[in-house]
């Protein structure tokens, strides 16, 4: 009796480590969460060229030494149109950094409605000393979009990895 | 040799036990640890108990008198760490280790000397959570929850509470063993699963609950630590993990814990509420069903606590339904409660008045609950004096009256002597009257929008805030009352005879001198 519910002790342990990448899984699986994956495009969305909107885009760091920056700091589209972004990023300190950005929408349901295609936060970035890198984001807006919604907001943050850390996602 | 063996066989119902400390440190008797769970966790409801007095006065007035925020939410989260893992939990442990093996007809429990480690890990846990206040950087203060990000960023109180944590879990788990293995395996001859007091039951299924998720809670606190000092990335973003994460996992431990605190008391209620009406239980087959069903849905439900943190609908509506559900069986005890008093010849003595005083508050903190599991009400409520309102009439007024109910009910068998009626019945009085100053103003006051874990308030909030303080220091006053019935009970109270209660069935009753020898039932009663 106490073997066994020693080992079932043990299995609930290790059950709250299974949860997280059940926890990973699930959120793939249904779509939720999907921030770092690039979307695939499945066909043509018609483009809505009777609505503009107006998409902000911002960016910041948090605890690494980089300066980080939209060059546009927004752009209007239509819905449905693919758009091309850049940001620029430069390292202004002396050693090696790894860094990788994590998204934030604004209203919270434009996630259910960006398609992005490329991003420089599907990988980790490293940059040397001084160095400067700018990157494309690519993305479209789909046309399903509430018709009340007309500026949108685009966030990155970009963290300190631990250097030697992986990329979030090898993919 | 033969001679020592031969006095092992012969002392029978003998109180022979070494004497001093060491008689309390080293000792395996089941009663002496329950006395010593019992005394721990009073020590620690006063602690926490203090807190709360200085969370009550720093806010009987708008503004920052006494706590500076940081210390005030430092006082917030180590109230309700101690109060759940200190006070509460570790009562019903103290209860289950005196009541279990004389209720069943067993001589102790099964492993007696994990239950004597079992308890000497609290006071170790206590310790750690009590000093952490005086460590640099305070002690923990992001709210008993501990969510990241601000779990993974505090200083060393943190790490000495997570390592609290650990141990207080790797008490509990000991603690579920021992009773598991001691309700399966010891129960006097006759004593079928159906025949158990319901005390025994309901204890039963929450050492189950117990073994299941307290391993997850140990789990989630070891990847907090890991994500502070050894560079994993499990709740953090940058890193590729996921703050909500911790959330899930937290509660999947935090709903089935609630239940873990509130179904004891629910078997403590179904012994008081018969004796006094002097009736059997209505239902029993029934109440046994509801624990378990309640038990069971109850992991099924913790998302309910996490309705703002971004779920899609569906999920919302899953949570929703299945929360609710939930009312059911708890329905099914109440009822069952009701229809036990019902045309019973009822006297009220403090047990009685305690027991019918949970049922009438549970029920109201029960209704708050099903308003609160509704998605849209939930967001409107989310963290405000709604949802602590909501709690503390569960846990105070549910698991803490019940355990006052146990007490007053239990005391003469343990001790030998009658509590002062007179006292015990101003005590239950002055709880009730103070136990509702200070919790009903605080449903107002989250339906007015006041957020929970704030040192200061909008104007608008002042004078319900007053009366609520008001009320807490008169509950605070009226728990050292409590304490010195029970000194008083234990030193000068009248000789109690063996059953006082007319109503009274169990076996700790019918079969046992009062006081309960040292060494009970070494010869198994038989059960017919």
């Amino acid at each position: 009796m106490l073997k066994k519910l020693f080992i079932f002790t043990i299995v609930m342990f290790g059950f709250g480590y299974a949860l997280v990448p059940f926890y990973d899984k699930f959120c793939e699986v249904t779509g939720i969460n999907n921030l770092l994956q690039p979307d695939v495009l499945t066909k043509e969305t018609q483009v809505d060229t009777s609505r503009w909107i107006t998409v902000e885009l911002d960016a910041n760091t948090r605890g690494l030494p980089w300066q980080f920056r939209p060059l546009q700091s927004s752009v209007r589209i239509h819905p449905g149109e693919p758009v091309d972004v850049m940001y620029e990023i430069r390292n202004d300190s002396d050693r090696e950094i790894n860094g990788q950005a994590i998204p934030s929408y604004s209203p919270r349901s434009l996630e259910k409605y960006l398609r992005k295609f490329e991003c420089f936060c599907f990988t980790k970035q490293v940059l040397k000393p001084n160095e400067v890198r700018q990157m494309p984001v690519q993305f479209i807006i789909e046309p399903g979009i509430p018709a009340d919604i007309n500026t949108v907001t685009i966030s990155y943050t970009f963290f300190e990895l631990p250097s030697g850390a992986k990329a979030i996602k090898d993919n | 040799m033969a001679a020592v063996q031969d006095h092992g066989h012969s002392h029978g119902h003998d109180d022979h036990h070494p004497t001093g400390i060491m008689r309390w440190i080293t000792t395996t008797n089941h009663k002496d640890i329950g006395t010593m769970y019992l005394w721990f966790s009073f020590a620690m409801f006063l602690v926490g108990g203090t807190l709360a007095m200085g969370i009550r006065a720093e806010l009987y007035q708008p503004g920052i008198q006494i706590l500076e925020p940081e210390l005030f939410n430092q006082f917030t989260t180590l109230h309700g760490l101690i109060m759940v893992f200190g006070a509460i939990m570790p009562a019903f442990v103290g209860f289950a280790n005196w009541q279990v093996p004389m209720m069943i007809g067993a001589p102790d429990m099964a492993f007696a000397r994990m239950n004597n480690w079992s308890f000497w890990l609290l006071p170790v846990a206590a310790t750690l959570l009590v000093v952490s206040f005086f460590v640099p950087g305070g002690a923990a203060a992001g709210g008993w929850t501990f969510y990241p990000p601000l779990s993974t960023q505090g200083g060393l109180g943190v790490d000495m509470m997570i390592f609290a944590v650990h141990i207080l879990g790797a008490s509990s788990i000991m603690g579920s063993i021992n009773i598991i293995t001691t309700i399966l395996n010891m129960r006097a001859p006759g004593m079928t699963m159906m025949k158990m007091p319901l005390f025994v039951w309901t204890w039963l299924i929450t050492a189950y609950l117990l073994v299941l998720v307290m391993p997850v809670l140990a789990g989630v606190v070891t990847m907090l630590l890991t994500d502070r000092h050894f560079g994993t990335s499990f709740f953090n973003a940058a890193g590729g993990g996921d703050p909500v994460l911790f959330q899930h996992i937290f509660w999947f431990f935090g709903h089935p814990e609630v239940y873990i605190m509130i179904l004891p008391s629910f078997g403590i209620i179904s012994e008081v509420i018969p004796a006094f009406s002097r009736k059997p239980l209505f239902g029993y087959s029934s109440m046994v069903y509801a624990t378990a069903s309640i038990a069971i849905l109850s992991c099924f439900v913790w998302a309910h606590h996490m309705f703002t943190a971004g779920m899609p609908v569906t999920g919302q509506l899953f949570f929703m339904y299945a929360t609710m559900l939930i009312a059911v069986p708890t329905g099914v005890k109440v009822f069952n409660w009701t229809a036990t008093m019902w045309r019973g010849s009822m006297t009220f003595e403090t047990p009685m008045l305690f027991s019918i005083g949970f049922i009438f508050l549970f029920v109201i903190g029960g209704f708050s609950g099903v308003i609160c599991a509704i998605v849209p009400i939930d967001i409107q409520v989310q963290d405000t004096y709604y949802v602590i309102a909501h709690f503390h009439y569960v846990l105070v007024s549910g698991s803490l009256f019940a355990i006052f109910a146990g007490i007053y009910y239990w005391l003469p068998k343990w001790t030998g002597r009658m509590y002062n009626e007179t006292l015990g019945k101003w005590h239950f009085w002055l709880s009730m009257v103070f136990f509702n100053i200070t919790f009903f103003v605080q449903h107002f006051l989250g339906l007015a929008g006041m957020p929970r874990r704030i040192p200061d308030y909008a104007l608008q909030f002042a004078d319900f805030n007053m009366i609520s303080s008001l009320g807490a220091f008169g509950f605070g006053l009226t728990q050292l009352f409590f304490l010195y019935i029970v000194i008083n009970c234990i030193r000068s109270g009248e000789k109690a005879p063996q059953k006082p209660w007319e109503g009274a069935t169990t076996l700790e009753w019918t079969a046992l001198p009062t006081p309960a020898p040292y060494h009970s039932f070494e010869t198994p009663p038989v059960v017919k």
